[in-house]
């Protein structure tokens, strides 16, 4: 039987998610936590903004880890995405998994972000000194 | 009907909600949706890609669109 958490949040508290991913069947924990990059292509970041579409991430977010609880044998799921302005360090999305052996865990891992990336509707604008970009929307 | 704007697309549109109920013929699909779109929204056709969803879920051009159904257009997500 797997556990899965999928949130939207205010602030990430990285701490928790250890709590969340324990499992007496678990063997190994593995996690990813995106941070803000104080650089991008050279140009200073003074901070990031992200919006959602709450009700359809969630459901991408859900359908996500219930996807990766099929392809691997895990025991527990965490997928997190943090909404509002964001300073440079600050955590803004953190996924994990727990399972019997690492194996399973590391590549669930990088399944559930990479995929995160792809098709959960959140949008990340990078606020510069003197302008700013929507991240990823034209070619 | 109305539309949900996110991101850049709330930007090109101005709104975060665009109402289309006082329009004489509402658009029947996806496909008609992506048209009319694209004709009063030119910087529409710059961006990276554009999908819809309806009811909170991706939808394919062929998708026929009810009056009740909650729209929203999604511009390149960026998460993460």
């Amino acid at each position: 039987m797997e556990h899965i958490v999928v949130e939207i949040v205010d602030e990430i508290d990285t701490s928790q998610v250890f709590t969340d991913l324990s499992h007496a069947h678990s063997g190994g924990i593995c996690i990813f936590v995106g941070t803000v990059r104080e650089f991008t292509q050279n140009e200073e970041v003074v901070s990031l903004e992200f919006e959602t579409y709450e009700k359809m991430a969630l459901k991408e977010m859900n359908k996500i880890a219930s996807d990766a609880t099929a392809k691997w044998n895990l025991n527990k799921v965490v997928i997190r995405h943090a909404v509002g302005a964001k300073q440079v360090e600050e955590p803004v999305v953190i996924v994990g998994a727990s399972s019997a052996h690492r194996d399973a865990c590391f590549e669930a891992c990088r399944y559930l972000i990479d995929t995160l990336k792809e098709t959960v509707p959140i949008w990340k604008k990078e606020i510069f000194k003197n302008k700013t970009v929507w991240v990823s929307a034209h070619p | 009907m109305e539309l949900l704007l996110f991101g850049i697309a709330k930007d090109i549109v101005g709104e975060s909600v665009i109402d289309l109920s006082d329009k004489d013929c509402l658009p029947t699909s996806v496909a008609e949706l992506k048209k009319l779109l694209a004709a009063a929204y030119p910087d529409f056709s710059k961006l990276s890609s554009l999908a819809i969803a309806v009811n909170s879920e991706y939808a394919d051009d062929d998708v026929v669109l009810d009056k009740d159904d909650e729209i929203a257009i999604i511009p390149p997500v960026s998460g993460g």
